[in-house]
């Protein structure tokens, strides 16, 4: 018997409850954007080559292009939408918009989906490829510029934005980090 | 993309009992591969049977010292887990070398396993590949291969695996544990990648209708002294164009244990025995960390444009070692 | 009402920095780019591309298609609307590719052979890829390499003339105390724009409406009206919001499968290209085989300039990569000889990618520079200020502003060269050798005729409308400078109309010119408005709007030399054992014009100088010669900078007002990436001692080459 090859799921997405029917086929990148009109989230390679569609996937980062609608039943999405607090930027975004972190801006809400990631997982005393030292005893390494390119690496700009984007990141981790700026999760 | 049906199985035995129904059923973990493969028409399965939510997401230690990794722990998970850090570092370096945050997120450590080739020929659909398309013929040998396996390699294939994980496991003598309608499995990482010969597109030695449960470390307190680096055409979210995962200790000035696996050099993850061999009981130094290399390496058959990973390799393994040998002096 | 009659607000707009208008919008996900646009009726089509590189389309079998869940429609060169290619466009001729399904013949793999609509995009996929074409398959040949027998000089075009020569190069080449003689290689680069080409057509009231990503409304919506027949009325494109360009979003096969497929469906029709099918549909930078011959006396004087580039173009269209035209500008010599051929292979046409022609010109012609200045023993900046001309090298017309010497001045201040020890291969960190390097940089300053209208509002705002296109480069945030410093007025008062061909005609976002261009038209009308608001009186409710339109002004212009220049330093770690190459800082000091805005500017100058890095280590398209076609065409395939990749980057500029642009703009699209990879290149010399002349300086390069470094005892 053919299976059935569509279903209706449930998504909470930026804090708010969708319930809607799913070709298996769709990503959640084309649920987001097709099915429920919210295209800040971008389509560059969708391949998980580029990080354009970079979403935080129960408050983690994860590319909504290789993740299947149907199999994100349940779980909870923010995207770019979901980042502000009304009308008031969060202090990542404040600092993407002051620095300069962008040009075309194609790429933007995927890198401060992930940059809102990035702060939480230094927080959480991840290691990255470029720490030295990755054993628990050596203690969580300092969010440095090479910390936070390599971090970031998941998220290709063209235009080149590289330099003002970990400026960004900094600015708003450290804010974080210093509580300057009331942090909306 | 064809359509396809969907479900999502709560624990193991179910799973292979979904999948041992339909012979056109794929398993669905991360789907950082499979969904990527899907969208390009390498994979057109019927069904996928979702195991993310198998009670599978767990870094346990095992009653002899050593780890049992779930399957479905993911990417990021494991390279954080304080165990895996300290007591194999090798194999949390090589996990967070591979691809970025987002996808080391979703990856699964079953899936990573099981990923396939990123050989350009694979990928084109329109093309010839005796991988994808058995008999088709390979286009990769006379044509664009800088990035394709010098070791192992066959007539018929020379693609490389693409996983960074897959080479510290293989270092710490992984074994793969897994399950079928018949019961449980098990098989060491040596024995799990299939030589390719003339049949490239059969990879694994899993059992047909197996599903990868977990993967167990043995204890090994060697592996807190090890250590991966790898190389690649820019510095982040690449894949290896050679990579290495080494553990040494060294007593005396003199190699009691050594452990060597290459990675982007072979269909497989490659542990490196001969040089393994030519090194233990001898000095630990430059000289015998190069004659090792070149024990390995002697088997190595290069094409016309990937030479160089003959050298790459020797000098890998010459600078970790040596810096793992420095670092024991300390 | 409020007066405006005597505005004495805020001065001084125009180069300070300020943030992006629309910087709200794209950060919160807002800025709805062209295929974010939803509209009902939607239908969603997917481009089937060739599988050959040459031949012909025997049959395309689309009934079994046609037959799918959703499937509305299969455009092909059997049943597609006829189209018109017969016509001169802005830039010549159209290249044959946006004539999509009009003949069988296949120039290339990846030619497009139809177009599957369907209700929904999942559909329209696996439709397109069920779809069966046939072909009568013929052999091809795609391979480009120097010397090739079927390479031609081509004729001379607008862009510029494909030879020039003077003085006798053989004669002074034997006469010279130090001689270079160099072949260079620049691989097929792709734009690969973050945002895919995306193009939704729909018919409205009689108005064939695209809503597009591109470069400049005004010119597609001209060229859609040639290709379809049409008044120039009858068609309107926009494009809001732009996820860059770098010279591929222009008119493209996208735009017309849409527009056909919305006329045959009548419904709207959006066709988005997959990252793979822009490998063969956008056009790219073709790859070069240059070789450079320097002479030089003693004084290290040039005697001889001889640079001669190969590149390639398609078998449909002739598309000519003038690398050696950077050469004309740069440095005089007794004896000068340039010229660029070209060689046509079943591929498909490239196109103007940021900083065609200077981007691999400069790369050939920079690294020789230094190999003189190896050669000679002369410091390379001493080298290059030695060589400085006062007029145009071949044309022996003024330059408009010529701030080079500055650059290079305030570049090694900044970069600390005057410290720099030039033998190479003698520093070393850890596993790393380490070198520097340095390399100039020009690109030509124009401007395009453009209208702009300014409205003084009767609430005291002014609107600017004038059709230009923001692809990343700061456009609508510097149009608001300019005309508020006009105006006189704080920025936060003027509001920005744009990228909408109904705005009239406006030049395209291309060849650094869009700002310049758009500032002309801007500061015209502006003056005119201030005129008519210095007469006195109310605003009515409809505002006062003053017109403005360059074209005569443009043309007026006096022929010069006009170009943007700059110095780019680089240093670079090695590790000669693992052939890895780490940029580890850069600096570019740029005359360019007047900046507009110092952060939008910048950022712009710095992206530059990052595709630099992408082009000196990474960037480069593989083609298989069985197929014809490319070998991992994607982003994993295709590598350009990560993050981790870029170091901290410093561009900055000198004082170098265009004395004939009125505002005194020259552009800063594109000078940034000018001389970055040469800088990046001849900083690996320095710290390795081989020369790398082939691009991308990939790690198994670096490998094999090795080092040649002075033996212990012999250089410290």
């Amino acid at each position: 018997m053919a299976p059935s090859t569509s279903s209706v799921i449930t998504l909470t997405i930026n804090g708010e409850k969708y319930t809607l029917p799913v070709d298996h086929r769709t990503t959640l990148l084309d649920a987001l954007r097709e099915h429920l009109d919210l295209t800040g989230t971008k389509k560059g390679c969708d391949q998980g080559q580029c990080g354009a569609c970079t979403v935080l996937l129960d408050g983690r980062r994860a590319v909504s292009c290789l993740q299947l609608a149907v199999a994100a039943e349940g779980r909870d999405v923010t995207t770019i939408e979901g980042v502000a607090d009304g009308d008031r930027l969060h202090p990542v975004q404040q600092a993407f918009l002051d620095l300069d972190g962008y040009q075309c801006g194609y790429c933007t809400p995927g890198q401060i989906c992930s940059a809102l990631a990035v702060i939480e997982e230094h927080a959480a005393g991840w290691p990255s490829a470029v720490t030295a030292d990755v054993r628990p005893e050596a203690g969580p390494p300092p969010l440095t510029a090479d910390e936070i390119r390599e971090r970031m690496s998941g998220n290709l700009c063209r235009c080149g934005a590289y330099v003002s984007i970990v400026q960004a990141v900094a600015q708003a981790a450290e804010a974080q980090a210093t509580g300057t700026e009331e942090v909306v999760a | 993309m064809k359509e396809f049906g969907y479900q999502r199985v709560l624990d193991v035995s179910e799973a292979v009992a979904v999948l041992g129904a339909d012979p056109d059923a794929r398993f669905l973990g991360g789907g950082t591969n499979l969904v990527d493969l899907m969208k390009t028409g390498i994979e057109r399965p019927g069904r996928l049977v979702d195991v993310r939510e198998l009670p599978l997401d767990r870094v346990e230690m095992t009653p002899d010292g050593g780890l049992l990794i779930g399957a479905t722990v993911t990417n990021s998970d494991l390279a954080a887990h304080p165990e895996v850090r300290r007591r194999y570092p090798a194999l949390a370096q090589a996990v967070l070398a591979g691809a970025s945050g987002q996808l080391r997120n979703m990856a699964t450590v079953g899936g990573n396993l099981l990923q396939r080739t990123r050989c350009g020929y694979f990928t084109d659909v329109a093309g010839p590949c005796n991988k994808r398309l058995p008999g088709s013929g390979c286009p990769a040998i006379e044509g664009e291969h800088h990035n394709h396996a010098i070791l192992g390699a066959s007539g018929h294939c020379v693609a490389t695996h693409p996983s960074d994980m897959g080479v510290a496991l293989a270092a710490f003598d992984a074994v793969v544990r897994y399950e079928t309608a018949d019961g449980p499995g098990e098989l060491p990482l040596a024995d799990f990648y299939l030589p390719v010969g003339d049949t490239p597109h059969l990879e694994t030695a899993l059992p047909s209708g197996a599903l990868i449960t977990g993967v167990i470390l043995p204890p090994a307190p060697v592996a807190a002294h090890s250590r991966y680096r790898k190389v690649r055409e820019r510095a982040s979210y690449a894949f290896a164009i050679g990579s290495i995962a080494a553990v040494l200790d060294v007593r005396d000035g003199v190699v009691h244990e050594v452990r060597l696996a290459f990675g982007a050099v072979a269909s497989r993850p490659w542990r490196a025995l001969e040089a393994e061999r030519a090194l233990t009981g001898g000095p630990a130094t430059a000289e015998a960390f190069a004659a090792a290399a070149d024990a390995e390496l002697a088997a190595a058959e290069a094409l016309p444009h990937n030479g160089y990973k003959v050298p790459l390799m020797r000098n890998l393994v010459v600078a970790l070692l040596t810096e793992l040998a420095e670092e024991a002096a300390r | 009402m409020t007066t405006t009659t005597g505005t004495t607000t805020t001065t001084g707009a125009l180069g300070t920095a300020r943030t992006r208008v629309e910087g709200r919008e794209k950060v919160t996900g807002a800025a709805r780019y062209s295929g974010d646009i939803p509209l009902p009726e939607l239908a969603h089509g997917w481009m089937v591309l060739s599988t050959i590189a040459r031949g012909r389309i025997r049959s395309v079998e689309a009934d079994s298609v046609l037959a799918m869940p959703g499937v509305l429609a299969v455009l092909h060169h059997e049943n597609a609307p006829r189209v018109n290619l017969d016509y001169m466009g802005m830039i010549g001729p159209p290249d044959p590719i946006i004539g999509v399904f009009q003949h069988d013949r296949v120039p290339f793999r990846g030619w497009p052979v139809a177009l599957v609509v369907a209700e929904r995009p999942e559909q329209a996929r696996e439709a397109a890829e069920a779809l069966v074409v046939r072909y009568d398959q013929e052999s091809h040949d795609t391979d480009f390499f120097a010397g090739h027998p079927d390479v031609y000089t081509p004729g001379d075009s607008p862009f510029g003339a494909a030879e020039a020569t003077k003085g006798d190069i053989e004669a002074e080449l034997a006469a010279s105390t130090f001689v270079v003689d160099a072949e260079y290689t620049t691989p097929e680069e792709h734009h690969n724009p973050m945002e895919p080409h995306a193009a939704t057509a729909r018919w409205d009231g009689g108005r064939l409406e695209v809503l597009d990503s591109n470069q400049g409304t005004s010119y597609v919506a001209g060229e859609l009206a040639q290709i379809f027949s049409l008044d120039a009325e009858s068609v309107r494109v926009r494009s809001e919001h732009v996820g860059g360009g770098f010279g591929s979003k222009t008119i493209g096969s996208h735009q017309v499968a849409a527009a056909m497929a919305a006329t045959v469906l009548d419904r709207p029709v959006r066709v988005v290209m997959t990252r793979r099918q822009m490998f063969s549909t956008i056009g790219y930078r073709s790859p070069t085989a240059q070789r450079v011959r320097l002479g030089a006396d003693a004084s290290g004087r040039l005697r001889a300039l001889d640079h001669r580039s190969e590149c390639v173009t398609s078998t449909v269209h002739e598309f000519i990569e003038r690398s050696a035209t950077v050469a004309r500008v740069m440095y005089d010599a007794d004896a000068h000889h340039t010229s660029d051929r070209v060689v046509r292979l079943d591929v498909p046409t490239p196109t103007f990618m940021r900083a065609p022609g200077e981007a691999p010109g400069s790369f050939a012609l920079e690294c020789a520079l230094d190999e003189l200045a190896e050669a000679s023993g002369i410091d390379p900046i001493a080298l290059r200020v030695r060589n400085e001309p006062d007029r145009g090298p071949v044309s022996g017309l003024p330059f408009s502003s010529r701030n080079l010497v500055a650059c290079y001045e305030e570049g090694a201040r900044r970069f600390g060269w005057a410290d720099r020890d030039p033998r190479p291969g003698l520093r070393r960190e850890g596993r790393w050798l380490l070198g520097t390097g340095m390399a100039a940089a020009s690109f030509h300053s124009g401007a395009g005729p453009s209208t702009a209208g300014v409205t003084a509002e009767a609430d005291g705002t002014f609107t600017v409308r004038i059709n230009a296109a923001d692809i990343g480069t700061g456009a609508r945030t510097g149009i608001a400078l300019v005309a508020a410093d006009a105006l006189e007025v704080d920025p936060d008062r003027v509001r920005v109309v744009m990228a909408d061909s109904d705005l009239g005609p406006a030049m395209i976002a291309g060849g650094s010119m869009g700002m310049r261009s758009w500032a002309w038209a801007v500061s015209i009308a502006v003056r005119e408005l201030r005129e008519r608001l210095a007469l006195g009186g109310d605003i009515p409710p409809e505002g006062i709007t003053a017109r403005s339109d360059t074209s005569e002004a443009v043309g007026a212009l006096s022929k010069k030399e006009r170009h943007s220049f700059g110095a780019q330093f680089a240093e670079v770690a090695v590790d000669v054992t693992s052939g890895e190459v780490r940029v580890r800082r850069m600096l570019g000091i740029f005359a360019a014009g007047r900046i507009v805005n110092p952060l939008t500017a910048r950022n712009q100058l710095v992206g530059g100088m990052v595709w630099g890095i992408s082009m000196a280590l990474h960037e480069e398209a593989v083609r298989d010669r069985a197929s014809g076609g490319h070998v991992g065409p994607d982003l994993a395939g295709y590598h350009f900078a990560a993050n981790a990749d870029v170091p901290l980057i410093e561009a900055d500029w000198v004082d170098d007002p265009d004395p004939d642009d009125p505002v005194g703009i020259k552009g800063v699209g594109e000078i940034g990436i000018v001389g970055a990879a040469a800088a990046i290149a001849n900083a690996v010399w320095h710290a390795t001692g081989v020369r790398h002349r082939d691009l991308p300086i990939r790690p198994d390069r670096v490998l094999s080459a090795g080092t040649n470094v002075p033996e212990p005892g012999h250089g410290g």
